[in-house]
């Protein structure tokens, strides 16, 4: 199986289309998205609308703190994530919302574990920055022994984990785009995978990953995409153009 | 995992005979078994095979197996003619093995066991051939931290092939052995001094474990002997090694300037890349000797106590991308005209240099010269003609500032000009090529290919075309040709 995992899609169709396209021409026979489907972009509906798309015809989907937010907006604004929740919110339908409402938190399939955020305690929507929240969200994966791979989103970077054979501390890897990483399974493995509709490296092309499940090989990507055309939509919008204006920076 | 016996059989492959039993793993010959699909007919790769399968019974330590997955991980994606050909793995979890390429030839340690050490010619030879295969493996990223004579392995050709990547960093996949972070990871006799403070990626290391070498096969003896000791290793940090003329003083003082700086302490005064190794051990003529060439004494306590001081501190630092690293200390080949050719061109060509070389020190520079086989004559004699193009390649050099950049000037006779430089390019591993864009012919060039041209579509790097600025004459030639138009619109608002 060819595992494509997108994750942090943010209401950019442009760059989840474009992903979606890279992953079918490298031969993606599965697609798992990680979460925050809306929130930041200007096109919500079509986003939602693809990704249904997708899971009819056997997709995964997760549900993202922003899909949770869209579905019942904080009533107050207190971070720059919460003040698209309540436009995002306008814009879908009831079914809509209700299909972003019933996304599951986490998704088990053989060795693979997807999450959007962090294993430990995924409702929190812990970040994981670094070794020791990687470590503590493998570890909470460590009731399921079949697990050797957890797949999150959430941060916006490609950063691989990995445990050594000592077995406690995990080690950090920043991974080359395009790069076939070997990541054989006697090893216990987490990625963050990066966003396909909200990079924040400095960089504009898209994230999302491919894991090979029988080579056992896990290759980050990056995919150039009209990002003017995304920034242009959200100028379109009521949405603050502070928005439009990151997409065209990679910030 | 217990001996193979010639006709056993494993994942396809028919064991022949075990060629190595070393206290890491078992290496034998192979071949495809033939199943019943083959009709008979086993599958063929094109080469011989060999298979190492790594010692792994209980009581067999951790680095063992980190390094069988290292290898793993490497030798599919390492390419070139410096690496053997990766043909399978088996993975950990059922019968580790790595099936490669079996190639002929003998490992540095025969040169090493042979009753006499190589000439000074030979070791020139064999040094450049293992700094060339160096150089290969850091172009692709990867460092190999283990270089020892068991490692390198010179094929009748005469040309270098690494092996054994099980304790290779490669950066652009996850670092296995980094969490032994710290402690020293490698042989010990050959290990460079960042390395023992836990220092992996930095491609000056395998620089330095060369350096050991090329220490072997010119005295017979180890530089910093075989240490034991944790304290023993780091020793490296500040001692400079007994220089080899004061083991043996017929030694050439250029074999020790060489030597010498690939054992420096500081990875930053060693060689810059395993190119500038390579050049030097193929170019001794062009080696500057400094003290540290005709030294005959060593290192005295005073210096050893400050470097001992300053070493104290010494810690784990992360290490750039090695294929970026060497990149930024190019080699720069400027190829001169010395006939039909301007004072415009020879300075542009100047100017070009100087900016190619300007921002990176360590960058080293090789003015070329090309001249017809038919120069040399019976009453001019080969060795005075070149001195002659010397001179005028010195001369043209002269205005540069060269202070940090090795410069050489090299005179070849060829009847085809740009096959004699792309040649000169590929053997040095040069860089950046600077030429002049068109040097004659200028009339013909739409029906034949300019030497310029032809050097850059078969030159292996980058090629910096220089144009002249165009003389005097015609300047004011063009100047008259301009009709005065400022005239015209003199009211024009700007």
């Amino acid at each position: 199986m060819k595992l494509a995992l997108l994750s942090d899609i943010h209401a950019n169709i442009q760059a989840f289309d474009a992903c979606l396209a890279h992953a079918e021409e490298h031969g993606a026979n599965q697609i798992a998205l990680l979460g925050d489907l809306v929130g930041y972009g200007a096109d919500p509906v079509a986003v939602v609308q693809r990704s249904q798309a997708l899971i009819s015809q056997g997709a995964w989907a997760l549900k993202g703190n922003h899909d949770a937010m869209a579905v019942s907006p904080p009533p107050e604004v207190k971070t720059v994530g919460d003040s698209t929740a309540a436009w995002t919110h306008a814009q879908l339908s009831e079914e809509q919302r209700q299909f972003l409402d019933a996304l599951p938190m986490t998704w088990h399939h053989g060795n693979v574990l997807l999450v959007h955020a962090s294993v430990d305690g995924p409702g929190l929507w812990r970040y994981v920055y670094d070794e020791r929240a990687a470590g503590a969200s493998l570890d909470a994966a460590a009731s399921l022994p079949d697990v050797r791979y957890v797949f999150g989103g959430h941060v916006h970077l490609q950063t691989l984990y990995y445990r050594g054979s000592g077995g406690q501390s995990l080690m950090k890897f920043t991974p080359a785009p395009g790069v076939a990483v070997p990541v054989p399974k006697h090893r216990h493995w987490l990625a963050t995978i990066g966003s396909v509709g909200q990079p924040r490296d400095g960089r504009t092309q898209a994230m999302y990953a491919l894991f090979d499940t029988d080579k056992l090989q896990l290759t980050f990507h990056r995919v150039p995409y009209d990002y003017e055309a995304a920034a242009a939509a959200i100028r379109q919008t009521t949405l603050p153009s502070f928005f439009a204006d990151r997409l065209e920076q990679g910030r | 995992m217990k001996l193979l016996e010639p006709g056993a059989l494993l994942d396809g492959f028919e064991i022949d005979e075990c060629i190595h039993s070393g206290g890491m793993a078992h290496i034998y010959r192979v071949h495809y078994a033939t199943t019943p699909d083959d009709l008979g007919i086993a599958r063929d790769p094109g080469f011989a095979m060999a298979m190492k399968i790594p010692r792994m019974t209980a009581g067999d330590g951790a680095e063992n197996i980190v390094s069988f997955e290292v290898e793993h991980q490497l030798l599919p994606v390492l390419t070139g003619p410096h690496v053997p050909r990766f043909v399978a793995a088996g993975d950990l979890e059922n019968v580790p093995y790595l099936v490669m390429e079996y190639l002929e030839g003998k490992t540095l340690q025969h040169w090493l066991d042979a009753p006499e050490l190589p000439r000074v010619d030979e070791l020139a030879h064999l040094g450049s051939a293992v700094a060339l295969a160096v150089h290969s493996l850091h172009q692709q990223n990867t460092v190999h931290l283990d270089l020892k004579p068991a490692n390198v392995l010179i094929r009748p050709s005469g040309m270098a092939v690494l092996l054994d990547f099980g304790l290779s960093y490669h950066a652009h996949y996850p670092d296995l052995l980094a969490e032994e972070l710290r402690k020293a990871v490698g042989s010990p006799a050959w290990m460079a001094p960042e390395q023992v403070v836990g220092v992996r990626g930095d491609p000056r290391s395998d620089i330095f474990a060369v350096g050991v070498m090329l220490y072997q096969l010119a005295t017979g003896k180890l530089p910093f002997g075989t240490p034991q000791t944790a304290g023993g290793l780091r020793q490296r940090l500040w001692v400079d090694p007994t220089p080899p003329r004061k083991h043996k003083p017929e030694l050439p003082e250029w074999l020790q300037e060489v030597i010498l700086r690939c054992l420096e302490p500081e990875a930053a005064k060693r060689y810059p890349s395993a190119a500038h190794l390579a050049f030097d051990l193929r170019h001794p003529e062009h080696v500057t000797i400094t003290e540290r060439g005709r030294n005959l004494v060593g290192t005295g306590f005073r210096t050893h106590f400050k470097r001992w001081w300053k070493a104290a501190g010494m810690q784990y630092q992360p290490s750039p991308l090695p294929s970026q690293q060497i990149d930024e200390v190019p080699i720069v080949m400027v190829a001169i005209p010395h006939k039909k050719v301007t004072d415009a061109t020879l300075y542009a060509l100047r100017q070009a240099v100087g900016r190619a070389l300007g921002t990176r020190p360590g960058a080293r520079l090789a003015c070329v010269t090309v001249i017809s086989s038919g120069l040399t004559s019976a009453t001019d004699s080969e060795t005075s003609v070149h001195r002659r193009y010397l001179t005028s390649l010195r001369q043209w050099a002269q205005p540069l500032d060269l202070l940090g950049h090795q410069t050489s000037y090299h005179v070849i006779e060829s009847g085809d000009v740009a096959q004699a430089l792309v040649t000169y390019a590929m053997g040095n591993h040069v860089s950046v090529i600077v030429i002049g864009a068109a040097t004659h012919g200028l009339l013909t060039q739409r029906f034949v290919a300019t030497v310029p041209i032809k050097v850059a579509m078969e030159a292996p790097c980058t090629v910096i075309l220089v144009k002249q600025a165009l003389p005097f004459e015609r300047l004011i030639e063009q100047a008259a040709k301009l009709k005065p138009i400022w005239n015209k619109d003199r009211d024009a608002p700007f």
